[in-house]
């Protein structure tokens, strides 16, 4: 009692036992408060990081927008418990995704895409949105060759895994045709994915037979690209409205090409010009 | 002398630790029912004690973590809802912090660390005021609101064990070693009783609730004071065992985690569970 600083203002002439117990409080209140702003401080630096997830870390089918999804998520592990494919995780403390919350990385476990989408059923508010009633509208992440280097159809061979593996094949990838200048004489058939039908599963990804995936499933807001606002695309209003709207174009003559569509730049029979007339 | 060292004499070691024991196998059952699951593939309770669905029809969610999720601004889905709402009505009636005592992991910890504290008879320390945890409490519901996100289960030591243990996640020996350590070296019963924003909240949903302890016998306390040595709120005895500021039995302080171990330790028998509107006493 006689360290108590408190207790040598009772000796104080003018320091009524009130004051005393006043300035007491206000001094507890004051380092309580301190105390409490310092470990929320420490929460709020040790939650920032997490804020932004590693690209290959995917969320679950239905997660909200990111920011959303971290007000809405409880990280109960309730989707975790119902995937019949273990193919989502919780996040460990001190990972770079934010603690205790969902999601998976492609490579390892793909989502199967399962019709009645469990996880987003046992979602219990809705971090996972229960607006998500076709797993075919799922945007998990968008499906980016992001290598065309080391790409096996790119180098002229029929690899296609990714193509096959796709559950939404032929709508989210395809295989566009294109001439091989290399040889120039055989055809690549390149992977091509479509934004509008992927829904980031990551089968692509994770069945890409090469050691690092030349295909990657990334989340949507780093993977794609945008338009400005104003970009219209001719073909598309042409299609929309019957007709260019700006009417006929001029055809200039082209040597060579008299007599052809305008447009048209096939060469046909004879040799030289831009047809070698090569045949194997 | 060991508290309830006179207990164990009078009542016998069971006698002396009936409540602690039922205690424990409150918690281990508790746990047992999420592990059951990923053990054994018997599915009783699914998810974590954030939220869970236990036999497939019962949710329950932490009304902490749902009111965070609102200040941070998003409304839960209905599920959620329902299952915030039967935990604050079993709460409210059954006191909060019984959750504390009865169901939260971290207790074994704190208790164990507050064991060897008197084991070693450590005294030192510097134990932040008991009304830090409301700060932490609004800290962690303002900072939702400030980053629309639930910060504090970035770094919620509770939470971080509870889905360890039932995830089988790593990474919490750490966070469970800290909490040990700074309750045995700096501050005596520190987190559960002056930081946890857990128990806070807990603590005001059972504020008004039916079930209470009584110090109904105080009239045979001998001020051994065995009570207040194992208490890990010790000041929500004084006023009904000491008729300080009340006149009724009643331990009705919104800290008392209704463990029972003061009805434990007590060799006299002065303490019971009842009901708030008991006021009988000898005294």
């Amino acid at each position: 009692m006689q360290t108590d600083p408190t207790a040598k203002l009772q000796g104080k002439p003018g320091a009524s036992p009130t004051s005393v117990a006043r300035r007491k409080f206000l001094n507890s209140i004051a380092a309580a408060a301190g105390t409490g702003c310092l470990l929320t401080l420490g929460a709020l630096v040790a939650g920032r990081p997490a804020a932004a997830n590693p690209a290959q870390a995917l969320r679950p089918p239905g997660a909200l927008a990111e920011e959303d999804f971290l007000a809405a998520c409880v990280r109960c592990g309730l989707c975790v418990r119902d995937c019949p494919y273990d193919t989502l995780k919780l996040a460990p403390f001190g990972g770079a995704v934010a603690n205790g919350t969902p999601y998976f990385t492609a490579r390892q476990v793909a989502c199967e895409m399962c019709d009645d989408i469990p996880c987003v059923k046992a979602c219990p508010t809705g971090a996972l949105t229960p607006k998500l009633n076709d797993i075919h509208e799922a945007k998990m992440g968008l499906a980016v060759l992001s290598d065309h280097e080391t790409c096996l159809n790119f180098l002229g061979l029929r690899c296609d895994v990714c193509y096959r593996v796709c559950p939404v094949i032929d709508q989210a990838i395809t295989l566009e045709n294109v001439h091989n200048q290399r040889s120039d004489r055989h055809a690549m058939l390149l992977p091509t994915v479509h934004s509008d039908h992927c829904t980031g599963c990551g089968k692509c990804e994770k069945a890409c037979v090469l050691p690092e995936p030349a295909i990657k499933v990334m989340p949507i807001a780093l993977a794609k690209g945008k338009l400005p606002a104003h970009y219209r695309k001719g073909w598309e209003e042409k299609a929309k409205h019957g007709g260019s709207l700006i009417g006929d174009q001029v055809e200039m003559p082209v040597r060579g090409m008299e007599g052809k569509a305008y447009g048209d730049s096939r060469v046909d029979g004879q040799a030289g010009g831009l047809n070698s007339g090569w045949k194997p | 002398m060991r508290p309830g060292a006179e207990a164990v004499r009078i009542k016998g070691w069971f006698g002396a630790h009936r409540w602690l024991v039922l205690r424990r196998i409150s918690q281990l059952t508790v746990l047992a029912l999420f592990l059951s699951g990923p053990w054994f593939g018997v599915w009783i309770a699914k998810g974590n004690l954030v939220s869970s669905l236990t036999l497939g029809v019962l949710p329950l969610t932490d009304p902490y973590l749902f009111v965070q999720s609102l200040a941070a601004g998003f409304m839960p889905a209905a599920t959620a809802l329902i299952g915030a709402a039967i935990v604050v009505a079993f709460y409210v009636l059954f006191g909060g912090r019984l959750y504390c005592a009865w169901v939260c992991p971290v207790n074994a910890v704190t208790d164990a660390a507050a064991w060897l504290r008197r084991r070693l008879g450590l005294k030192s320390g510097r134990v932040p005021d008991a009304n830090t945890r409301y700060w932490v409490l609004a800290g962690s519901l303002l900072a939702a609101a400030a980053t629309s996100s639930l910060v504090w289960e970035a770094v919620n030591p509770v939470t971080i064990v509870q889905r360890s243990l039932i995830f089988g996640l790593g990474g919490s020996l750490a966070v469970v070693f800290a909490i040990f350590a700074y309750d045995l070296l700096v501050a005596s019963r520190g987190w559960c009783g002056h930081l946890c924003p857990m128990g806070a909240f807990y603590g005001l949903l059972g504020q008004k609730s039916l079930l209470r302890i009584t110090a109904d016998q105080r009239g045979a306390c001998d001020d051994c004071m065995d009570c207040f040595t194992v208490c890990p709120e010790p000041q929500v005895i004084r006023p009904a065992l000491k008729k300080a500021g009340q006149d009724s039995p009643l331990i009705l302080d919104r800290d008392c985690t209704n463990c029972g171990r003061c009805i434990d330790v007590c060799g006299r028998n002065v303490f019971h569970f009842t009901h708030r509107f008991d006021q009988r006493s000898d005294s």
